[in-house]
């Protein structure tokens, strides 16, 4: 009988293994079976989430909102510039692009299966999604918030999509509360990948995967950086609390090349709930004031200037928006406000009572479908937005390759577009392809590796949907790849029992030193996970652009940082585990130390500040258009435990030149 | 806002193995206290990390008892305060306490089909292998939303 110490060990071997239960996996399993049965069968698939699809993900409470709907009158290469710009240049045009053509087919089905969506009548006025209109497949006018985004009734978002895929690929082939910690590659081919390896978080087994193909898409980074709130709240993270850098840390040690990981987002948000700011800027049309009422994107808006051309563009970038706002941060023209108060009254004049009735429930249902957090700050400090106006702050940073971020991993994208498939940058390591397709869409470098949603780098703003879309083309090629591979036979590089010993050493070191002291937290022979968190925020925060020093850096910050942090991530191998509850916060914060580690290597290999109100290197306060108009991308040796770090030529595939012109908006 | 389970509404979902918390919480936080070790109170469920709670609801949204609700952040919110859902199978309904005794209620859709109604691939084409390389999902444009662009704009091609 397993317990505790004495694990069961389970092994498996499939075709396909799917790791993570968001949305970029919960579109896998919905596209693969077809395409499984047009292939004659005989393809096995697992899925395995850490948490119960239902709930799992970053759409976990809901969302107000889709934030990427093409829609019939846009153009996918408007979207592309759209990412490009907002990401200050540096993006793959051919993953956006990509994105772009295949996502509202993804949202149409999910307003078949039940999803409601907000509808414009004939007169403009707005009705939610229940009240049987014209569905958007047929021509229905959704309610735009925003060129791209639209409203939904999202409560449930998450548990719809869930039940699609969960009945799609079937329950038998899927099993819930298995976190992966570890890939293995193949004994034969060290840049191919064989496995994964994890453990049940309800029972005492570890799981040994064989796979010929491998979806690792488990979400971003939350909680590398020390949070507003160290208290209680500091679970009340902006992005999902439990997104650990499993995506990342997991792709880099199995030897995938990751892009763009010094990128980072720094939401603007209402203070300490983080509630949500779209809808009220771009649907309520509020406006974000300094302390006396001033408009720091007006006031500020020649600093625009100073970063070319993406300042210049229609909607300047989002973090130059933030760095027009810190300047009234540091200048001690705080707090922030966001007048809703304004907004609400000028709505209100044209507006029947009826209608203003609904504006007020429109303007709660966006908090409540998504951060009802933030309406427990408003009920516990008495805030009507049409009485009281409301701060707001920069977060925290996080790390994300799916909603206004861009770091990830360096992903195979579509042959059809004029993607380059030539480098002319020069020191890429030799085994790394040199063009942006290598053959399967949504492939890693790494030979059988597949990735989508958060885990795709140098592409953001696909958000639900589009990682919902990212996951159906990952799904596809991964068919195709296995029907490729049918003659191929995962070895693992490890053997078994060193992995059971690795994937267990926080429990064996508990169980090896908990009566060497009284108090089971304080003992020198290993560190909790807790407190290993708390290091890894500190260094964070105070090192590499946190809240502590208003996101700046420098080369000698850095320094000190990358000392820490290695030290730190030796200590990693010290974590106990008291419990499997334990265990799993071990390995996410294992996770979140190799995360944090590539975010500060990009930062230092990036000589110049290309996110300026997201991080500055003070000592390279300037975007360099000149030099560093390019990628930065790195590899990790899971051997030696260190990183390179190297440049990829930006190629624009749809002219941006547009974004500028007076006739586009 | 971490969340919290009212002692005298808890039935531990009656002795079943796992309670319908433990199942739904995104990041393992709800726990069942078998024997009454970790909180005196036998047979009932507990949130065993409320600082790494994110207030995603979902637990009290599930809980058949209604037996569990969130306190806002102690480090950041005064009290008094309650945001509390009822979920449907259609809708939800919210009942929002402010500090000042002020209150407001909203209803809202959640779905506009009967749970576990989905149908995943009836009525949709069957995937052609030969289109496997091809662009589009399996059931290309069933849903009238590809969008092929503009040719003209790909600068590359």
């Amino acid at each position: 009988m397993a317990e505790f110490g004495k694990p069961e060990v389970v092994q498996e071997e499939v075709d396909i293994l799917m790791i993570g239960g968001g949305m970029a996996c919960s579109g896998a399993a919905y596209e693969i079976g077809p395409w499984i049965k047009a292939a004659g069968g005989n393809i096995k698939v697992k899925l395995v989430d850490k948490a119960a699809m239902d709930r799992s993900g970053a759409v976990a409470q809901g969302l107000s909102a889709i934030n990427t709907y093409i829609g019939s009158e846009q153009d996918p290469a408007d979207y592309a510039r759209m990412v490009s710009n907002d990401l200050m240049g540096i993006t793959r045009d051919d993953l956006a692009y990509d994105l772009g053509r295949h996502v509202d087919e993804s949202v149409h089905l999910f307003e078949e299966w039940g999803l409601p969506i907000w509808k414009l009548d004939e007169n403009g006025e707005r009705h939610d999604g229940a009240k049987g209109m014209t569905p958007l497949k047929d021509g229905g006018k959704p309610v735009r918030s925003g060129k791209w985004q639209i409203m939904i009734n999202g409560e449930s978002y998450k548990w719809i999509v869930a039940e699609a895929a969960k009945k799609a690929l079937g329950m038998e082939n899927i099993e819930e509360r298995i976190f992966i910690v570890k890939l293995v590659n193949d004994k034969n081919d060290p840049h191919r990948i064989a496995g994964a390896v994890g453990f049940s978080v309800r029972e005492h087994k570890l799981y040994i995967f064989k796979a010929k193909a491998i979806l690792l898409a488990a979400g971003g980074c939350v909680n590398i950086f020390r949070p507003r709130s160290v208290g209680e709240g500091q679970g009340r993270a902006w992005y999902p609390v439990w997104n650990a850098g499993s995506t990342y840390a997991m792709a880099a040690e199995a030897g995938a090349e990751l892009t763009m990981m010094e990128n980072r987002f720094v939401p603007t948000r209402f203070k300490d709930g983080y509630g949500p700011v779209g809808a009220w800027f771009l649907l309520f049309k509020s406006q974000a004031t300094n302390a006396v009422g001033e408009t720091y994107m007006t006031r500020n808006k020649e600093m625009l200037d100073d970063y070319p051309p993406y300042g210049q563009a229609a909607v300047p970038a989002s973090c130059l928006r933030n760095h027009l706002m810190l300047k009234e941060m540091r200048e001690g023209r705080g707090p922030i406000w966001m007048d809703t108060v304004t907004a609400l009254a000028k709505l209100r004049e044209t507006l029947s009572p009826r209608e203003v009735k609904h504006l007020e429930a429109e303007a709660w249902e966006d908090f409540l479908d998504m951060c009802i957090g933030q309406c427990g700050i408003w009920a516990g400090e008495n805030i009507e937005p049409e009485k009281k106006n409301s701060e707001l702050m920069p977060t925290e940073p996080y790390l994300l390759g799916s909603h206004s971020g861009c770091c990830g991993i360096w992903t195979s994208g579509p042959e059809d577009v004029g993607a380059p498939t030539e480098e002319s940058e020069s020191g890429v390591p030799e085994h790394l392809p040199s063009g942006w397709n290598w053959g399967y869409r949504g492939m890693t470098t790494v030979k059988g590796l597949f990735t989508a949603g958060d885990g795709v780098g140098a592409s953001g703003h696909k958000f639900s949907s589009g990682s919902h879309a990212e996951g159906r083309m990952a799904a596809k090629s991964m068919v195709k790849y296995v029907l490729d591979n049918r003659d191929y036979s995962p070895e693992l590089d490890t053997d078994v029992d060193t992995l059971i010993e690795e994937i267990y050493r926080p429990v064996r070191t508990y169980l090896e030193h908990k009566d060497y002291s009284t108090a089971i937290d304080v003992n020198p022979n290993y560190i909790t996970p807790r407190m290993l968190q708390f290091r890894l925020q500190k260094i964070m925060d105070e090192y590499v652009a946190g809240v502590a020093t208003y996101y700046t850096t420098n080369e000698h910050m850095l320094a000190l940082a990358e000392q820490k942090l290695e030290m730190l991530k030796e200590d990693a191998l010290k974590m106990r585990a008291k419990d499997l509850h334990e265990l799993l916060r071990a390995w996410e914060n294992y996770h979140r130390i190799l995360t944090a580690e590539a975010h500060m290597k990009h930062i230092q290999f990036r000589q110049e500040s290309r996110y300026p109100g997201f991080y500055y290197r003070m000592d390279k306060n300037f975007v360099d258009e000149e030099n560093w108009h390019c990628f930065v991308n790195s590899i990790y040796d899971k051997n030696t435990k260190q990183w390179t770090c190297f440049k990829r030529a930006h190629v624009d595939i749809v002219d941006k030149s547009k974004l500028f012109k007076a006739a586009a908006h | 806002m971490p969340t919290f389970v009212r002692t005298e509404k808890c039935d531990g979902c009656k002795g079943q193995d796992k309670t319908a918390c433990m199942y739904i919480c995104p990041h393992d936080l709800m726990k069942l206290d078998k024997d009454g070790s970790e909180t005196g109170h036998p047979m009932k469920s507990f949130n065993q990390e409320p600082d790494q709670c994110w207030e995603c609801y979902s637990c009290i949204k599930i809980c058949p008892q209604q037996a569990i609700e969130a306190r806002a952040y102690a480090d950041v919110v005064p009290l008094g305060g309650s945001v509390q859902p009822l979920r449907g199978t259609d809708s939800i309904m919210w009942t929002i306490k402010f500090r000042n005794g002020t209150m407001k209620r909203f209803k809202f859709p959640i779905r506009t089909t009967p749970e576990g109604s989905i149908d995943p691939y009836g009525n949709k084409p069957e995937a052609d292998i030969n289109k496997i390389a091809d662009v589009g999902f399996f059931n290309h444009n069933e849903q009238n939303g590809y969008r092929a662009g503009n040719p003209e704009e790909l600068i590359r091609k």
